[in-house]
Order: C-alpha cells, then structure tokens, then sequence
C-alpha cells in the first residue's frame, strides 16, 4: 500500500488541504455535538428581555424575541452540512450518471444528453427553485437538499461527459471490451477509478454549491418551513430589523460560518489539486 | 458560422421551450391545491357549499376548468399576447405592468455590477498571477469573496454603512421624499441608493473573476507557445498580452454559466435593500402567496437570462475568430 502511504504524505504536508480540513471539521463538530450540549430549542423564547447581547448565560446572545442565537446557530450548522451531503451527492451522483453515459456511448445518445445539458445549464436554476418550493406547503431540509441537488447536476455531467470521453479510448478500456466486460463494469472498474481525484474534487464543488443555494433559498423566504437554518436566521434577522436595533449577533454568525465553511472547502479543492496533481506541488 | 447560429438558436428555443413548459407544469402537478389553499387562507366561514361556490369560481377564472392540453395551448397563447394573469398582492394590477415597472431596476443594477465585476476582476487576476506577493494577498481575498454569500455581505455593507456610519441609506431605490424626475437632486439620490446593493454585488463576483483569471493565466504561461515566443526573446509584457488574449475566452463562456447564479445573488441582495427590483417583488409575492406574480417572475428572470446568453454568444463570434472560420471554437 505504497500509494496510500503516498497520497497521506503529500496531503499532510500540504498547508492549505490541513488547515482547511481543520476549520471544517471545527464546524462539523459543532453542529454534531452542540444541540446534543446546548438543548435549548433553537425557537424557544427563553430570554424575557428580548434581545440582548452575547453574555455568560446566551453565549451568542438573543433575537429580537428572545431565542436563543447559539442553539439556532448549532442547529443551522447541522442543517448546512445534511444540505452539502444530500444536496452536494444528488447532485455529483446525477452528473456521474449522465456524464458517464453520454461519454462513454457517445453518438447519438451523447448528442441528446448533452444537449439536455447545455440547455438545463442555460436555465437558472435559482429560479426553478423559487418556483418548485413556492408550491410546496410544508418543507423539510431534506426536500429542500433534494431539490437543490436535482437542479445542479449540469456543470458536473458536462466535465465528467469531457474526461469519460477522453478516457474511453484508451488501450485499457479497450481491453476491458474485449474481454467481453459489461459497460457500466466498464464504467465503474476502469474508467472511474482513473478520474477518482476529479469526482472527488466535483463533489466538494457541488457541497460548497449546496449550502451557498440553500442560503439563498432561505433567505428569499422558501427554506425549511420546520426546522431553523442559517439562512433562515439571517431572513429573519433582516425581516424584525436586526439592522435597525443593531443586533449584529444575530446577522453575523451565520453568515460568517457559512463563508468559511465554503471558502475552506474551495481552498481545500485547491489543496487537493495540488495533492493528486504532482505537477501543481510546491516543491 | 452559420450552422453554429442556427444550432444555437435551436438550443435557446428548446430551453424556452422547456422553461414555460416547467412554468406551467409546476402549479398543476405539485402535491396540493392553490386555489384550495388560497380560500382556506382567505376564508373566514366555513359553509361548504360557498366554498364550492368560490372554488368553481376561481377555476374558471383562472382557466383551470378545461383539458389539460387547452390549458397549455391557452397558457401560450396569452403569453404571447403579454398576458401573465393579474396579481392578487396589488390587486387588480396585471402583472406585467407589476413586473415592467420593476425590471428597470434590475437593469441599472445588475448590468453595470456584472459587466464591471468582471472586467476587473479579470483586469485583476491577470496582474496579480505570478507575482508572488500580490498572489498571495489576492488568492485568499479571492476565496473568501468567492465564498461570500450574497445576503451576507449586503447585510454587512448595510450595517455598517447604513447604521453604524449612517453615511448611505438602506432601503428604497430613491429617497421617499421625492417623486421621480430629472432633477439633479433626485439622480443624487437615485446613486446613492444604488451604491450599496451594486457594490455588495460587486465585490463577490469580483472574487470569482479574479481566481478564475489567475488561473488560467498561470496555465497558459505555461503553454508551449508562451515559452516559444520567451525563447525568441519576447518581452514578458507580450507574451503575457497573448496569454491574456487566450484566457479570456474561456471566461466569456464562464460569464454565460454564471448568468443565473448572479442573478439569484441579485435577487437576495435587493431583499436585504429593499430595492424595488424583481427580487423584492418575488419576496413579497412569496410572502402574499401571489402565484401569477410568482410564476411571471419566473419568466422575466429567464427571458432575461437567455437574452444576456444570446449577446455573449454573439461577443464570442466576434472575439474568437475560429468560431467564425466556421472552425470549432470552444464554445460551438
């Protein structure tokens, strides 16, 4: 296991792959195990005062009406990553499927997927959305990651449908049919394994994608209509005028977590570019 | 080159197509009832036959009481005819007059936002690729734009500016003291309510550009061509013109791609500005359940997207002059 010892060596060296491994699993930790230590019901009114600002007993302070920020923040963190996990995997998994199978048959069926594609590509997919949850009554974060995951998968069919395609040729690959292999076999044995790195890296694309989409989604008014999310606590925030009272407690940590959240998983991409691609290495 | 339009203009067709047909779709075939739900909303009694009553009603109104197939021949039929149904949250307004009043805003904020966010950026990345300080103060600025959620940095910009500094307002396209005309005074204030939602815009697509440009600077310094012409002696400020030159084509189909997702951007950003935009409009036909003003949002965002893809294409043809040889160009 030669390679394995390889790929860990050249990850753990690498700055930008450790530290924002770190920061992200900081925030994983925290939303895993804060509701578990903080069970305070993100929308229960337990501050009679209203809102006030950080201290000893509310750690991040309280809303207008008295919630407690810190539980709406764990619980909002917890929501952010099942969003990048659901909605990040729907969406790689759907650009796999399609990508794989317009690049590996080609012709006549990659013309048809592609063009499909091209043309769910050019539709925003912001506003597929709006219109999909504006009819939904009752939404869950699990509808909502569905959702967002089955509008994202363009960009990613179209890369992996590019690389599949320069793959497919190859004398490996070839071998492989000779041998009298099954296609998806095909797929799934030789020609994914050799592009392990690009599907790694398209995933945490999509995850990053996911959570920055369900930001957005929230704070228009069309998140989760059950649970607390950080888009959701930012929408309220601007609706019962945080800005106004200047409860900047409110707007500010959901905002700064989802920032770096992302931006960690973009410079992690970065970083593990870096990692499987030994040319982009700073020697 | 020919072939390259009609097969373009055959792909944006199709997506219109497929967009009005999602539009009409979605109300029918979604688990529940507006219009139910709307007297359930609306209705204080009770009385089971005078919801009858209003649900035959509002069924007819609404065209919904004839065969499905009618009803998308009808629905393409007054749209068409600029007819998007009347909206119920400023009632009796049609909603295309709802949504022409509001698109200008959009315009004025998201055209000159996109087009300077990008230039820049572009400007920008190319200068700080290969120079090692500026590298590494612009790429982790880059990341962290990039990573931005919109609303956030418009909720940041507008604290700070708006409150704490009190230096620019927060909410309206123009100060409610005055009604529109040409007066110095009111093109004053139209800028000043501008300058923050354009600026929060800016600065996040400003990120992207700039990394993206970076990038594929890097890349293309290290192509064959960039080394030949080092060899023959070239200065470096010409071979960085060329793989400027290079790089920038790929980032006029990025343009293209990343259309939508400004868009949504913009649409929270004049949320938390409460800029008279479409974005502003769509919270508040969320908020009042509007689904005709809902659904014609919908259709002018991707009208306009559409259109802003069809004049990249067209900038494409006229920058990339393979694509004119009628040789395949990168985006063909």
């Amino acid at each position: 296991m030669k390679n394995k010892n390889e790929f860990l060596y050249f990850s753990l060296r690498n700055r930008k792959l450790v530290a924002s491994l770190i920061i992200i699993l900081f925030f994983l930790i925290l939303g895993i195990i804060g509701p578990t230590i903080d069970q305070t019901d993100p929308f229960e009114y337990i501050n009679p005062l209203g809102s006030s600002p950080p201290s000893k007993e509310y750690w991040f302070g309280t809303t207008f009406f008295g919630q407690d920020v810190f539980a709406q923040f764990v619980s909002g963190l917890r929501a952010a990553f099942l969003v990048g996990t659901i909605g990040g995997g729907i969406g790689t998994l759907i650009g796999m499927l399609i990508g794989f199978t317009a690049g590996y048959r080609g012709g006549i069926i990659d013309e048809i997927l592609s063009s499909f594609t091209n043309i769910v590509l050019v539709i925003p997919t912001m506003a597929v959305l709006l219109i999909i949850a504006a009819y939904l009554d009752v939404r869950s974060i699990t509808t909502e990651s569905i959702l967002i995951g089955i509008t994202a998968w363009p960009w990613t069919a179209r890369a992996i449908r590019a690389q599949t395609f320069s793959l497919r040729t190859r004398e490996f690959v070839d071998l492989a049919k000779l041998s009298g292999m099954k296609a998806y076999k095909i797929i799934f044995s030789e020609i994914a394994p050799n592009m392990m790195s690009y599907l790694v890296l398209a995933f945490i694309l999509q995850f990053g994608g996911a959570i920055l989409n369900a930001a957005t989604l929230d704070f228009i008014g069309l998140g989760p209509t059950n649970s607390i999310s950080l888009g959701l606590m930012m929408q309220y925030s601007v609706l019962w005028g945080a800005l106004q009272f200047g409860i900047w407690w409110w707007f500010i940590p959901p905002g700064l977590a989802i920032t770096t959240i992302v931006g960690a998983l973009y410079i992690m991409n970065v970083g593990l570019d870096e990692v499987f691609n030994p040319k982009l290495r700073e020697m | 080159m020919k072939q390259y339009f009609s097969r373009k203009i055959l792909i944006y067709l199709l997506t219109f197509f497929l967009a009005v047909t999602i539009d009409w779709m979605i109300p029918r075939f979604m688990p529940g009832d507006p219009i139910l739900n709307m007297l359930t909303r609306v209705s204080v009694s009770s009385n089971a036959t005078a919801i009858e009553h209003m649900y035959q009603y509002y069924s007819h109104l609404f065209g919904l009481d004839v065969p499905l197939w009618q009803q998308y021949l009808n629905f393409w039929g007054s749209l068409f005819k600029g007819d998007l149904g009347l909206s119920s949250y400023i009632f009796p307004t049609p909603v295309s007059k709802v949504l022409l009043r509001a698109v200008p805003y959009d315009i004025f904020l998201l055209v000159p936002a996109i087009l300077l966010a990008w230039y820049a950026g572009n400007k920008f990345g190319a200068f700080a690729a290969r120079s090692k300080w500026l590298d590494n103060t612009v790429s982790p600025v880059g990341y962290v734009l990039t990573a931005t959620p919109y609303m956030w940095l418009g909720i940041l910009l507008a604290y700070f500016f708006g409150i704490v500094l009190g230096i620019f307002p927060i909410a309206g396209a123009y100060s409610f003291s005055l009604t529109p005309n040409l007066s110095l005074k009111f093109i004053v204030s139209v800028l000043h309510h501008w300058f923050l939602p354009f600026v929060s815009l800016f600065l996040v697509e400003f990120g992207g550009w700039a990394i993206g440009m970076r990038n594929m600077i890097i890349y293309e310094l290290e192509a064959d061509y960039s080394h030949y012409l080092g060899a023959l002696g070239a200065p470096k400020k010409l071979i960085r013109k060329y793989a400027f030159r290079n790089a920038i084509l790929p980032q006029i189909t990025g343009l293209a791609l990343k259309l939508g997702v400004v868009v949504a951007g913009a649409l929270v950003t004049e949320v938390v500005f409460s800029y008279p935009g479409i974005g502003y409009l769509l919270l508040a036909a969320i908020q009042n359940q509007d689904y005709f003003l809902i659904q014609g949002c919908f259709l002018f965002i991707i009208i306009g997207v559409l259109l802003a893809n069809f004049i990249i294409d067209i900038v494409y043809i006229i920058v990339d002059p393979r694509t004119r040889r009628g040789m395949a160009g990168e985006a063909a």
